[in-house]
This record gives structure tokens, C-alpha cells and sequence, in this order.
């Protein structure tokens, strides 16, 4: 038994589990649940309504059913929709006041929260299932007007943005899932960049699930206003269980004239043992708002980890000239299935969007790229470049490519590049006899497809990015 | 270094190598010459540790048994193969592949990793050897290279993995004139006393430039004829019907 756990961390270095007294809202989802959540995060009314509104929404929304990757139907009575530390009941004032079980694990996660042991300039919020537990470099951020801090402080402390912004990507009316985030999410980042400052830092939150049959549903809302810029990263594990956990989180992100905002994602929810058991269900709403002219949404995706990724960051071009990216990788293995992509709509003049994707399956698993390009009837001169690989290893994975594309402006230029191709034998042979092994081999065949788009991660995570690419597919080929 | 006893490699049920010996010692230059189908590529296949064969027999590498060691421990042990037709791997740096190759290699033998700089130093001179221009060094491995290119490639990646046994597998097939002698050149420079070649070649126009110890005569998967240098040219005048005719 205990050889077997092991073999497993190695699997998963990051499925271990911190024991640590929770304080869980009732199971269920109901109006009282939603008013604990508020309660407990001494919410003002607005926000309360807010969700109670999206909840009321909730009761007539069906959960969809056309992606790729079908999951056992999940029983929405049976989650705890709030599990927070209780060490974290009273948000500690500084770094200080933490409880030195959660320093420990995010130590062992590799984020050091100590600010003496600063990650070089990046500032983290860390996410501990409901609450954010620390946030790193707030006075030095300050100091340039920058607001980086959870979520659930803003409501209290910054409430004309949030009553702004929320919501204002992605309604609470939009889909199911997202409508179950507005009533019922917890914690998350929030980002406000003041107009003409260019953060000096990386941004970052680490994501981590915990507590078992527990939902993980943050939320994140950036804005940068006219002519400022932010980079931000949002890293995640999670123990490894035999239950399959949901996290369905929702992240909006508005750009006003000018402004710039990168997002990256390094994705590595525990993606369930070999045969399929356990692991993650990552089904989130991502939006970006192009609101002003020359604005730019870039979005950069890793997705190594969960049992299910079911996302499409998305970028609305309403600025003229705006500019929309989507870079990304997905790593499916062993029984992992993803559907994931992006969706441009171009409205304004000018817009610009680039979609890079690329795709690996290997074991059994099951790959799908799905993206949306709509140019409306306005966005004159609008254009789009995609370009979607796949790579397949082994004989009983699968790739598809989705790509639905529509214009209705003629001046439009849309272009749409696919490939499909296999790591082949003579290319395993070549790197064997030059003295790679079979893991090195891979690893390095994978990075080089996917180079194009690991370029667009901040260099901090570069590399740690590369690594992970390799270890997702560590036994895959042999 | 090399001891080849009783070598039979079939694919499926097809008979390749029948009974084969071959026995290459530290600084000699074998040239193995044949037929297409006489199982030369068979032969290199086998020796780097290629799958897909039914192998009986011995071989013997530095006294030890080579056919259960996996292919990248007898590159590591330096074993190198400058393959007939390189594989293009897309998205992969040259480079930076040769940088990863080399230092896999050089760890196994105890030495340190090159950095950055050291490697890019050592390949500077290595390319200008051999008339290598250094853009396509940038290029991905083997991605639209010209066929000259990708054999002046495995050559610099020869000379850069300094290799105690190297097996050239028709490395002069495609090659233009100026090329060939440029390759040749680049083998020539590496000859030394513990350092073995195996050349693999259809034409005698090779041996021109190399010139090798002991010349093979392959058909029908056995070494018909064996002799110094002169039998390549009696090969190139009789064909090897006339060769194994006067066995």
C-alpha cells in the first residue's frame, strides 16, 4: 500500500493532502447555502442579490450537453460549495498571521509566500479552496495604484468597479455553468491597473483544491484601464482522489483604449490515475473584453492536468483595431479528454485575432480542438489567422478539430491551418541513437511542437512549463 | 572493439544476414560494399540497436555483449550511426538538439555539460569544417535541408560526438562532388587509433577519398570476398556478379 502511494506521488507530485480543520458550508445548493457564502464573507447586500439573482437564473438553465467529453451526470446536491481553512475564518493581516500549515503547503507547491523568499518579481495570491489565503508584495503595488487582492475584499473595499465590471463579460445569464459561478463563487483575483501604468510584476494565483467533495468555484476579474498593462498567471493542483472534483470557475478580463492584458495558464489539476479514476473536472468560463480601441487580450494556455478541461477563453473585439491571441497547449493522456479552444468575435474595425493551438493525445485519451471566428457585419477589414496541430502518440488516442467560422463582412481575411501528425518511430529511433532515452526523446519532440507557443510564457514559467510537458507524457510511448 | 559471430537477422520470415562474421579492431577503416537488398542497412540497423529484427548470434562490442543494450546506451557508449535517410523532426532546434545529444552523451562518460557558449563555440569550428552554414544550425532538425545538407549534418554530428565506432550508412549516396570530398575530409580528420569506422557504400567513388583498411564484398546477406582497398576497384570494373564469380 504505501509502495503504491508512492508510486502514485511520483505520478502526481502534487496530490498529497494538507490536514488542515475546515469550516464547509451545509451540503447542497440552495438559497441558504448562497446566503452563508455571502454571510461568511460579510458580503454587502448588492452582492448577496447578485447571486440570488444568478441562483433564481440557475433554476431554468440546463446543464449543456453537446461537447465531446461526456462525464456520469454530477448530483449538484451532494458538493460542499464553501470549504475554507479555519485558520483563514479571519483574513490574516500579514504574512505573518498565516497559518503555518498553509506556508507549508505552498512551500511543498513550490510558492514561497514568504516575501523574503520572493519568486523574483512575481506577486502571488495564493487560493486555498473558498478563500485566498495570502497575498504577497501589496505595498509595492500599491504605491503605483495597482489593486491586486482577493476577490471578496474588493466587494467591501472597491465596490464602484466590481458593481462595474462583473458581470459585464460574462452576464450571469450566460450558461449554465457560469451562472452556477455567480451564484455560488467564493474566492479569486482581482486586478485593477490604473490608467497609463505598466504593472512592474508578473501577477499571479496559485489555485489549490483541498478539501474532498468539495466544488472549486473562483472567480477572477482583471481590468486595466486606458493605456496601462498587466501579465498575469494563474497556476493549480489538487490532491489525488478517487472522486471526481468540479471546478467550474469564471474569469473576466477588460481592457479599456490602449491596454494590454496577458494572461497565461499553467493548468495541472490532478488528472486522475491510469485507468481513469478521480481527477478533475475543469469546466470554466473564460472571457476577455476588448472594450477600448487598440486594446489587446492575449491568451496563453497550458493544459496538462484534469480528468476533463471543457474551456474556451475567449476574446470580444468591440475596439477598433483591438487585438485577440490564444496560445495554447493541451496534453491529454492516459483516459484524460479535452475540448477546449477559443472563441474571436470580431466587432469593431480592424480587429485582429491569431489562435495557435496544439494538441497531444497519447494513452487512450481524446483531444478536441473547438474554436468559434465570427466577424459581425461592422468589423470592416477584420482579420484571423488559425493554425491548429495535433499530435498523436500511439494507436488509441484521438485528435478532432473543430473549427467553426462566421463572417459577415466581405473585406474579412480568415485563414485556417490544420494539422495532424504522429510521432513517428524513425523520429524516436533518431534521438535514441544520438543518446537520448525514450522519455528525453519525447520531451524534446513535444516541446519542439509546441515551442510556438511556450515563447508566450512569462520566462519564470517557461521552463517550469517545458518540464511539466515532458513529465505529462512520461510512459507514454514504449 | 567489434565482434560479429554468427550473425542471422531475419524480418518476419525473410532471411537478411546468413551466418554473418565480422571482426573490426580499435582504428581500422571497414568499407562493406554490395548489392541493393544485400542487407548492408541491416547490418548498421542491427548494430545501433534498431527493433523490428529477429536477431540471432553474437555481437560483441569492447568484449561486451552489444544486441541487449537499449539504442541510446550504445550511442552513450559511442556508438553512432550517420543514418542513410535523416529523420526531419519538426519544431525541434538543430542545434539545440545536437547541444541536448551531446551532453546526454558527455555525461555518460563522466564529463561535464557544456554550457551555452562552450557549445556554440565547438560547433562554430566543427560547421566551418566542413562548410556548414550556420543558419542551418538554426533550422529545425532536418527540415527542408537539401540531402547534402542533412549528410554534412550527421558528419558534424559525428564529429562533435567524437564516437568510438562509427557506422556510415551509404553517406555518399546523393552527394555531389565538392560535398563528398567535404564529408571525407570530415571522416578522414576523425581517424585514429580508438576510433573505428564501418562505411557502408554502393560505389568504390567513396573509397577514393577514404581509405579503408579492409573492403567487404556483401551479397545475399554473407561476406562473399573480403580484401585491402584494390577490391574496390576490382568491384567497380567486374560488378559484384564478376566478384563473386571469381570466389
Amino acid at each position: 500500500m504505501k509502495e503504491q502511494e508512492l508510486k502514485k506521488v511520483k505520478e502526481y507530485k502534487y496530490g498529497f493532502t494538507t490536514d488542515i480543520e475546515s469550516i464547509r458550508a451545509p451540503k447542497g445548493l440552495n438559497e441558504d447555502v448562497i446566503k452563508f457564502i455571502s454571510n461568511i464573507k460579510k458580503e454587502p447586500s448588492w452582492m448577496l442579490e447578485w447571486r440570488l439573482k444568478a441562483f433564481k437564473r440557475l433554476k431554468n438553465l440546463k446543464e449543456p450537453n453537446w461537447q465531446k467529453p461526456k462525464y456520469p451526470k454530477i448530483n449538484y446536491q451532494d458538493l460542499y460549495y464553501y470549504s475554507a481553512p479555519k485558520s483563514a475564518s479571519e483574513k490574516p493581516k500579514s504574512l505573518s498571521e498565516v497559518d503555518p500549515k498553509l506556508i507549508e503547503t505552498y512551500k511543498k507547491l513550490g510558492i514561497p509566500l514568504q516575501e523574503q523568499k520572493k519568486l523574483s518579481g512575481i506577486a502571488v495570491d495564493a487560493v486555498f479552496d473558498s478563500v485566498s489565503v495570502a497575498t504577497t508584495f501589496k505595498d509595492e503595488l500599491t504605491k503605483k495604484g495597482i489593486i491586486f487582492c482577493p476577490i471578496s475584499e474588493a466587494i467591501k473595499n472597491h465596490p464602484e468597479l466590481v458593481k462595474k465590471y462583473l458581470g459585464s463579460v460574462i452576464p450571469i445569464t450566460d450558461h449554465y455553468f457560469a451562472t452556477l459561478n455567480s451564484a455560488v463563487f467564493t474566492d479569486g483575483s482581482f486586478v485593477y491597473i490604473p490608467p497609463n501604468v505598466r504593472c512592474p510584476m508578473e501577477l499571479s494565483t496559485y489555485f489549490r483544491i483541498n478539501d474532498s467533495e468539495t466544488g472549486q468555484f473562483e472567480r477572477t476579474l482583471i481590468i486595466a484601464d486606458k493605456g496601462s498593462y498587466v501579465s498575469y498567471l494563474e497556476g493549480c493542483t489538487a490532491p489525488m482522489r478517487d472522486e471526481n472534483q468540479l471546478h467550474a470557475a469564471n474569469v473576466e478580463l477588460v481592457a479599456l483604449d490602449d491596454a494590454e492584458i496577458k494572461y497565461s495558464t499553467v493548468q495541472n489539476w490532478y488528472p486522475g490515475d491510469k485507468n481513469g479514476k478521480g481527477g478533475i473536472y475543469n469546466f470554466v468560463t473564460k472571457r476577455g473584453a476588448c472594450r477600448g480601441k487598440n486594446s489587446k487580450i492575449s491568451w496563453t494556455q497550458v493544459e496538462t492536468g484534469s480528468a476533463i478541461t471543457w474551456k474556451y477563453p475567449s476574446c470580444i473585439l468591440q475596439g477598433d483595431n483591438s487585438v485577440g491571441e490564444f496560445y495554447s497547449i493541451a496534453i491529454t493522456n492516459n483516459h484524460q479528454k479535452a475540448d477546449t479552444g477559443t472563441k474571436m468575435i470580431h466587432l469593431g474595425k480592424n480587429t485582429k485575432s491569431k489562435i495557435i493551438s496544439k494538441g497531444i493525445s497519447a494513452g487512450q485519451a481524446d483531444n478536441t480542438y473547438r474554436g468559434l471566428v465570427r466577424i459581425s457585419s461592422k468589423a470592416d477589414n477584420s482579420r484571423n489567422y488559425t493554425q491548429c496541430d495535433s499530435l498523436l502518440m500511439g494507436n488509441k488516442c484521438g485528435a478532432h478539430t473543430i473549427p467553426y467560422i462566421e463572417n459577415k463582412n466581405l473585406t474579412a481575411s480568415i485563414e485556417h491551418e490544420a494539422t495532424t501528425s504522429k510521432i513517428s518511430d524513425e523520429q524516436l529511433f533518431y534521438c535514441n541513437q544520438r543518446g537520448l532515452n525514450q522519455e528525453e526523446a519525447v520531451s524534446l519532440i513535444v516541446n519542439g511542437f509546441c515551442k510556438e507557443v511556450l515563447q508566450q510564457l512569462p520566462m519564470e514559467f517557461a521552463v517550469e512549463a517545458q518540464k511539466l510537458v515532458g513529465i505529462s507524457l512520461e510512459g507514454s510511448v514504449g | 572493439m567489434l565482434d560479429i559471430k554468427n550473425l542471422n537477422v531475419s524480418i518476419d520470415d525473410k532471411e537478411i544476414l546468413k551466418n554473418f562474421d565480422l571482426k573490426i579492431k580499435s582504428g581500422e577503416v571497414h568499407a562493406i560494399m554490395g548489392p541493393n537488398g544485400s542487407g548492408k542497412s541491416t547490418l548498421a540497423n542491427v548494430l545501433s540497436g534498431r527493433k523490428g529484427y529477429n536477431i540471432n548470434g553474437k555481437v560483441l562490442y569492447e568484449g561486451k555483449d552489444l544486441l541487449n543494450v537499449p539504442i541510446e546506451e550504445r550511442a552513450q557508449r559511442g556508438i553512432f550511426l550517420a543514418f542513410q535517410y535523416p529523420t526531419e523532426i519538426p519544431g525541434v532546434n538543430t542545434n539545440n538538439f545536437l547541444k541536448t545529444s551531446l551532453n546526454t552523451v558527455r555525461k555518460y562518460r563522466g564529463l561535464n555539460e557544456l554550457d551555452s557558449l562552450e557549445f556554440i563555440k565547438l560547433v562554430k569550428e566543427k560547421s566551418e569544417n566542413l562548410k556548414i552554414e550556420k543558419k542551418i544550425l538554426s533550422r529545425q532538425l532536418n527540415v527542408g535541408f537539401s540531402g547534402g545538407e542533412k549528410k554534412k549534418n550527421e558528419i558534424l554530428q559525428m564529429t562533435i560526438l567524437e564516437p568510438k565506432l562509427a557506422i556510415l550508412d551509404e553517406t555518399d549516396s546523393g552527394l555531389d562532388i565538392d560535398a563528398l570530398k567535404i564529408v571525407s575530409d570530415g571522416v578522414n580528420s576523425l581517424r585514429s587509433e580508438n576510433r573505428s569506422f564501418l562505411i557502408i557504400t554502393h560505389y568504390q567513388r567513396l573509397l577514393d577519398y577514404i581509405k579503408p583498411d579492409f573492403v567487404h564484398v556483401l551479397v545475399d546477406g554473407k561476406i562473399i570476398k573480403t580484401g585491402c582497398s584494390d577490391l574496390a576497384i576490382q568491384l567497380e570494373k567486374e560488378g559484384y556478379e564478376g566478384v563473386g564469380e571469381a570466389k
